[in-house]
């Protein structure tokens, strides 16, 4: 019972975690301008991960495998918003402009 | 449970194949690093995926250097992009703030 409780349990862990994947890579491709598509990779390759690794560990069960998978996910929640912020920052120093949009555009010239 | 693992390996390798299609198309260079850092992540997970898959246990330990080794080539890539010089450090530097 607790068991096939703890198996439906991770495998919609693993699924909910693919599908993430997905839509983070539909996002990195469909997405307009650089900022929106490093929203998109960033927070979903993060949910991503830590959903497929805690469903994998949930399959392992209790053992040195555990451990590993659990470092994994802990390197990757570390590293995923550094890179991310890495990105981002130098994308903005470099001078890559966001797309705020047309209308925006116009109505904020108009002002001007 | 082995046909959740498959097609959860499946979907991670979608995501894959539409990183690659963002990393040949960017316009900016870094959409491509961007791109590269997302298909590396993906890789690490189906690494650790197929361990389980196949039962081989040790797989595990490649995907945890590949973690790590993921990071640190993203970071030096940008730096490089960046500063145009691994070593040097100046105004803009993505390490200085």
């Amino acid at each position: 019972m607790v068991e096939t409780a703890i198996d439906i349990l991770s495998w919609v862990l693993l699924l909910g975690g693919g599908a993430f994947g997905v839509l983070g890579g539909l996002g990195l491709v469909r997405f307009p301008d650089f900022y929106t598509r490093l929203h998109a990779a960033g927070v979903t390759d993060t949910l991503c991960a830590l959903m497929i690794i805690l469903g994998l560990i949930l399959q392992a069960g209790f053992s040195i495998l555990t451990v590993k998978l659990a470092l994994i996910l802990l390197f990757l929640l570390f590293t995923a918003p550094t890179a991310s912020h890495a990105l981002a920052r130098a994308a903005i120093v470099d001078g890559v402009a966001p797309d705020i949009g047309k209308a925006k555009r116009e109505t904020s010239s108009s002002n001007t | 449970m082995n046909s959740v693992l498959v097609l959860t390996t499946m979907l991670v390798f979608a995501t894959m194949v539409l990183a690659l299609i963002r990393a040949l198309r960017g316009p900016t260079i870094y959409d491509r690093i961007l791109a590269v850092n997302v298909f590396g992540t993906k890789t690490v997970l189906v690494v650790a995926l197929i361990s389980l898959l196949k039962g081989h246990s040790d797989l595990v330990d490649v995907a945890l250097v590949y973690a790590l080794i993921n990071f640190i080539a993203i970071v030096a890539v940008l730096k490089l992009v960046k500063m145009g010089d691994l070593g040097e450090a100046g105004e803009g530097d993505i390490t200085d703030g």
